[in-house]
């Protein structure tokens, strides 16, 4: 597609146009402690909803029995499966596949079975310990290769396997004078969202519900909800409340429908908010993953192939399971040009909680494994890790090993040199104690402390893939008031802190000419944006929101024609005795559907990140500090250079928390740590100081040139961070996180199951 | 009746739903409790913040562990008496107060009774404190600069200790004391690391700083973690709780056997 040119200038500077850094209009809000998020919304004589889920990983359901609860003060509505008037499944990407409430089977710890309606939390909480339920417990699986072999007792109606992907590139028998490999596992991360869950239902007079919640995409659970509660989509508008950040996690339904059955059965307002432990059962986390990898290199340390098996848990349910399969396999081999590649990935279905979308979305267990090998491969070829990846990167024109060629990128080496020669920190003398691996826990005060240096590239599909329509609206309006003219923009998208608010006021700003912009709540009433996922929103409603700028702006011209003036010399406010309003919806360029062979066009374009990690680690203790994290990252175009770093540093935090803290440790399909006390994340002094060079190699398609931004530092900083480890401690450290364990006995993390790099894993054998 | 002081324990509790009293007293404004009183014997009020401590604390191990708890926002509102009342073995002063031989003073109607810290925790969260007796102060006497605290967690700040170690030197009174924290039911005073540390000053002075030599100060670590019972946990394993505590004892002799 190509852009209009850019509009003449106008005769007054305009403030907060693309390019300036320009600060988030919540920001004070937000760190005076007065924004609204939705567990803060209210209103008068509203009831309180509350979960029962499941305390079995796999179990018939015998028998439910509500009659004590719902005679309980204050009660006012006990649902359970028999009381959803619609249909009685949804799902992300499968409308068939989850119960609105349990069907019968409970299929994992924390799976709802009823949900109450009470006039206080406390009644509405007593109420779900009131519901007698019957359970016949069943043979759960948790290990998701078992869970895929043939002889596999099924968990679902729909089977045990939810995806296979398998990639053929060029021979698959192909030989190469060195090889490396490796069996990887990544564990369980969560988005641990500050926000949980939260929003508030009110039944409307027409029969009809209004939701206010915090979602990433409010079409998408319009789509979902609609059709379970038995109302036609127009009888149900969904509205944007503030999101406590998402990453992923908000991306499935999880109180939108259960609040709004129970508005709808009470005739009264519902809110519903999980508490912090809910919150880990009431949501979907990062595919946890087992990779088996073989890369083979000429002696000069140039790749001849990459062969990999890589089995991802789901879960109990499918989620986005089938998306995050094809991008785990789509990206298995990094941003290196690879001539042969087999590649097969399963995303198996467990009696464990359920996974689907993450920052990163299937690329970042990927990068951990296949940036291992790159150093191996170094190793046994007698380069660095720079060299490696320099001698191996994509240029523009390369294929990946989905045959599809790099466009609008700077070169891979390039971007690795760049992030090589950021300045290294200072080296570990006269340390505060804050600055040493365990900080003030006083362990080593340089006692055991190794410095150490790693790297890591990873890249990533922009927007949505493989041949699904994606598209975005956005409604531009410009009028003229006592103060002159002003615009407002009315879109879907989904504010979840990445800051596509601030993106599209200086879109607005930059193609009206005109500072005075304001933003509609995102809410039903405007087109879908789609998702705030994969990192599209700059892009697509980026484009939608500079698309309708441009038709307004072409009406000015038409008018200011008509009046035979010229429009640089007209005070704007003449013009609009009528208001101006246009609606665009933008569509990027069309995909291509997944082929058997793997091989095809599906992605939009890519963007791509170098991470340099230096880390102190105190070998004795295993405890690890990261003292800086470099990147070169390409991103098109800075249109917000000051949220651009926001993204950066955000990003980065969380990988740096996935490389040496996070963990969701399941025991038996049981969460054991649902809690910020034991699920840790990376507070100030772990988050280490950050310098980005932002590299804006334009992109032909996006908006004035950028490519998304926000999921590319959490895809390699990890691994960088590992790198980083082992060439401190010389372990082969084949597992995220890295646990002191880990570091202090060398522990194995190997899976016990043989598995040929490239084989079927559905034909695995143990031992 | 239960007793609000900083919340930092008790909110948590509340929040889980594992809690539900009927009455909740909040005493953080009882200026009796605030007190710290030195004069070679310390007694320090149930109401102090970790924050204080970390200015005046009467005991070095004790302001560094202080220092090790939360945020600024928790070491503003926890306080000595609650890390006492919890009783949790995690808690981070508790190894302290196990290596100076400290006192707890519990109070009342009926009057005050002192139980050696020794006696005073009888397992995870349980004490000997009744339901009817307020935590008013702990008590020891100063034993000079020669101590320190430290703990293992994988996060930098803001963490629960998955193995704690505190060691006292009092050189004055001929006597080492050592607390090992999260590493079994109560906080353990390892006997045999303590006499093994005594022969270790007896032989090269008790009055003057020295450097132990490394294999004693191995020796030492695994002699603390012969005495660890620790358990494998969400937090760590008790592979690694027993490793971490030979690692810090070791380095804990070192530290404060330098210190004169």
């Amino acid at each position: 597609m190509t852009l209009a040119p850019p509009r003449p200038g106008a005769r007054v500077k305009v403030r907060g146009v693309i390019g300036e850094p320009a600060p988030r209009e919540d920001a004070v809000p937000k760190v005076k402690g007065e924004f609204q998020y939705a567990s803060d919304l209210w209103r008068e004589g509203m009831l309180h909803g509350a979960t029962l889920r499941s305390p079995y990983p796999f179990a018939r359901i015998r028998k439910v029995d509500v009659s004590a609860a719902a005679k309980l003060p204050g009660v006012r509505a006990v649902l359970t499966q028999d009381d959803v008037p619609g249909k009685k499944t949804y799902g992300l990407m499968d409308r068939d596949d989850q119960p609105v409430l349990a069907d019968g089977y409970v299929r994992f710890v924390g799976e709802p079975v009823a949900v109450v309606a009470a006039d206080t939390i406390e009644q509405a909480r007593a109420a779900t310990k009131a519901i007698v339920l019957e359970y016949e417990v069943l043979e759960p699986t948790f290990d998701p290769i078992a869970a895929i072999q043939p002889s596999a007792a099924k968990l679902h109606p729909k089977g045990n396997v939810l995806e296979r992907v398998r990639i053929l590139h060029g021979d698959p028998a192909a030989k190469a004078d060195v090889v490396v490999e490796g069996e990887y596992e990544f564990a369980m991360q969560d988005q641990a969202a500050l926000g949980p869950e939260a929003g508030l239902a009110i039944p409307r007079e027409d029969g009809g519900v209004t939701l206010h919640v915090a979602t990433q995409w409010l079409h998408e659970d319009l789509d979902q909800l609609a059709p379970c509660l038995g109302l036609p989509e127009s009888k149900v508008r969904i509205v944007l409340s503030g999101v406590g950040g998402a990453f992923g996690a908000r991306e499935d339904t999880s109180i939108q429908i259960h609040a709004c059955l129970l508005a709808l059965k009470t005739r009264r307002a519902v809110r519903m908010t999980y508490g912090r432990e809910e919150s880990f059962f009431g949501h979907v986390h990062r595919h946890p993953a087992r990779l088996f990898y073989a890369h083979g290199a000429t002696k000069k340390g140039e790749l001849v192939f990459v062969r990999a098996t890589i089995v991802l848990d789901g879960g109990a349910y499918a989620s986005s399971s089938s998306a995050v399969v094809a991008n785990a396999g789509s990206f298995a081999a990094g941003p290196y040009r690879v001539p042969n590649a087999v590649v097969d990935c399963v995303g198996a279905r467990t009696n464990n909680p359920p996974t689907g979308a993450m920052r990163g979305f299937g690329a970042v267990q990927s990068c951990f494994a296949y940036e291992a090998q790159m150093d191996k491969l170094a190793k046994a070829c007698g380069l660095d890790a720079v060299e490696i990846r320099m001698r191996n990167g994509l240029v523009e024109g390369d294929a990946i090993i989905t045959s599809q060629p790099l466009v609008g990128s700077a070169p891979i080496a390039e971007i690795v040199r760049r992030c090589a020669s950021l300045p290294l920190p200072e080296t570990a003398a006269h340390r505060d104690q804050s600055e040493l691996p365990g900080g003030h826990a006083n362990v080593t005060r340089g006692e055991g402390v190794v410095r150490g240096v790693g790297y890591a590239v990873g890249f990533k599909n922009v927007c949505y893939s493989n041949g699904f329509d994606d598209f975005a609206t956005a409604r531009v309006r410009l009028f003229a008031d006592a103060e002159g003219p002003l615009a407002r923009v009315h879109t879907a998208a989904a504010e979840v802190g990445q800051g596509i608010n601030t993106v599209q006021l200086q879109i607005a700003r930059t193609e009206l000419g005109i500072e005075r912009v304001e933003l509609e709540t995102a809410d039903t009433n405007v087109g879908s944006a789609g998702s705030s996922s994969a990192s599209r929103q700059t892009w697509m409603t980026g484009h939608a929101v500079l698309q309708a700028c441009r038709e307004v702006r072409q009406e000015l011209v038409r008018r200011a024609e008509r009046e035979g003036l010229t429009l640089d010399r007209t005070d704007l406010a003449d013009l609009l005795d009528r208001p101006i309003e246009k609606t665009v919806t933008y569509r990027h360029q069309d995909t291509e559907k997944r082929r058997p062979d793997g091989q095809s066009r599906g992605h939009v374009a890519f963007m791509f990140a170098a991470h340099r990690a230096v880390v102190d680690v105190d070998v004795e203790t295993g405890l690890v500090k990261v003292v800086q994290v470099a990147t070169a990252q390409d991103v098109g175009k800075a249109i917000n250079p000051l949220g651009v770093i926001g993204q950066i540093e955000g990003g980065i935090a969380q990988g740096v928390g996935l490389a040496v803290m996070e963990e969701l440790i399941v025991e038996k399909g049981r969460i054991r740590n649902a809690s910020f006390t034991d699920y840790l994340i990376p507070t100030i002094l772990d988050m280490p100081p950050v310098i980005a060079d932002v590299i804006e190699h334009p992109h032909p398609d996006g908006p004035y040139g950028a490519k998304g931004v926000g999921e590319a530092p959490t895809i390699s900083s990890t691994a960088a961070v590992v790198a980083a480890i082992r060439a401190a401690t010389n372990r082969d450290l084949e597992r995220v996180p890295v646990r002191p364990d880990d570091i202090v006995f060398g522990t194995s993390s190997r899976s016990g199951w043989r598995i040929a790099p490239g084989d079927d894993p559905r034909r695995a054998v143990r031992g | 009746m239960t007793v609000l002081a900083g919340g930092t324990d008790l909110m948590v509790e509340l929040n889980f739903g594992r809690r539900r009293p009927e009455h909740i007293v909040a005493i953080d404004r009882v200026g009796e409790l605030a007190g710290i009183e030195r004069n070679g014997h310390v007694r320090m009020g149930a109401g102090v913040t970790y924050t204080r401590m970390l200015a005046d604390a009467g005991s070095q191990a004790l302001a560094e562990a202080a220092r090790t708890i939360g945020s600024p926002q928790i070491r503003n509102a926890g306080t000595i008496g609650g890390n006492l009342g919890t009783a949790s073995p995690a808690g981070d002063t508790l190894p302290v107060l196990a290596a100076l031989e400290a006192t707890v003073v519990l109070r009342s109607k009926a009057g005050e009774r002192r139980v050696p810290f020794a006696d005073y925790m009888t397992g995870p969260k349980k004490s000997v404190r009744r339901a009817d007796e307020l935590i008013v102060a702990a008590e020891w006497d100063e034993a000079g600069p020669a101590q320190t605290y430290m703990f293992v967690s994988t996060r930098n700040a803001m963490a629960i200790s998955i193995a704690g170690l505190a060691m006292v030197v009092d050189r004055a009174r001929k006597r080492v004391g050592i607390g090992l924290g999260s590493c079994g039911p109560t906080i353990i005073r390892p006997a045999d690391a303590e006499g093994f540390a005594r022969g270790l000053f007896d032989e090269a002075g008790w009055e003057r700083p020295h450097r132990p030599s490394e294999s004693a100060a191995k020796e030492l670590g695994r002699l603390v973690a012969a005495a660890a019972r620790p358990i494998d946990d969400v937090r760590g394993t008790a592979a690694y709780r027993r490793h971490a505590l030979a690692v810090m004892g070791a380095r804990a002799l070192s530290r404060v056997a330098q210190i004169a």
